[in-house]
């Protein structure tokens, strides 16, 4: 089987990780402020276990991922916690009229 | 060639969760990116983060985030929209991240990095599968890592479940 090339993991990444950009600058709903930010956290992911490929005794990248993985469910159920209650406070999950109200 | 099919498919939902305005359908195609990204870890001779991938990911944080849309919007609109807003500046900043990281990317010439080039070969040694020693790791060199997202996990599930009550019903 040929080896993916490196560069073209790395590619897929950024370019993953620019459209999480887009998700969170540009949205204004909360949860797909939070959607934006799972697809950042995937692609430092990728660029982790595609580094760790070279590294088969230690793989010291996977685990680093493992527990990026770990972090993420644990801030996207906090996250969505307080999108809960935010909502349930303001009626509204829109981030621009959170901001504008008291 | 497997690959670049996944790849598309990431790029192309991933692409589509911005673009569109309605909730579920981007909830849906985020689903569709962790999984393609859950195969190209397959790929990458990273069976266990796969696995890992599927049930935190699929299984765990997008069910949650489906949670979160149909608790947080109101019941009687009849499609979950979300607002767009600094759509010029926001294609420009991540239009300007994507060309400065691809041109770094394809400048660093990364494969020539002496230790890629010497580890090159031999990608899973003598074993089949990275589960034995990911576990082996988890309890020796990283045990101290271990337990503190254990607590980790324990205090986020806590907090959620505090905050998310509500307390004038209580």
């Amino acid at each position: 089987m040929p080896q993916i090339p490196l560069e073209h993991i790395l590619l897929l990444s950024a370019v993953l990780f620019s459209l999480g950009i887009l998700a969170v600058i540009t949205k204004r709903h909360a949860v797909v402020v939070l959607m934006g930010i799972e697809l950042i956290f995937n692609a430092a992911n990728l660029n982790l276990v595609a580094f760790s490929r070279h590294d088969p005794q230690l793989l010291q990248g996977q685990m680093f991922s493992l527990f990026v993985i770990v972090i993420a469910a644990a801030e996207a159920a906090v996250a969505l916690a307080i999108v809960l209650r935010v909502y349930q406070h303001f009626k509204t999950a829109n981030l621009s009229e959170i901001a504008t109200q008291d | 060639m497997l690959f670049y099919i996944f790849a598309i498919l990431a790029i192309v939902s991933g692409a589509y969760m911005v673009l569109t305005r309605n909730l579920l359908y981007a909830g849906f195609s985020l689903l569709i990116v962790l999984l393609s990204i859950a195969g190209i870890y397959v790929l990458l001779f990273a069976d266990f983060i796969a696995v890992t991938q599927l049930m935190v990911y699929v299984g765990g944080v997008l069910v949650l985030i489906l949670f979160g849309i149909m608790l947080s919007s109101r019941v009687h609109d009849k499609s979950v929209l979300s607002e767009n807003v600094n759509t010029v500046w926001g294609t420009l900043i991540a239009g300007l991240i994507v060309v400065g990281l691809s041109y770094s990317i394809l400048k660093a010439n990364i494969s020539s990095l002496p230790w890629l080039q010497t580890t090159e070969l031999n990608v899973l040694g003598d074993q089949k599968s990275t589960v034995q020693t990911i576990g082996i790791k988890l309890m020796t060199d990283f045990v101290l890592p271990f337990e503190i997202a254990s607590l980790l996990l324990l205090i986020a599930l806590m907090g959620a479940a505090y905050i998310a009550t509500d307390k004038q019903k209580v």
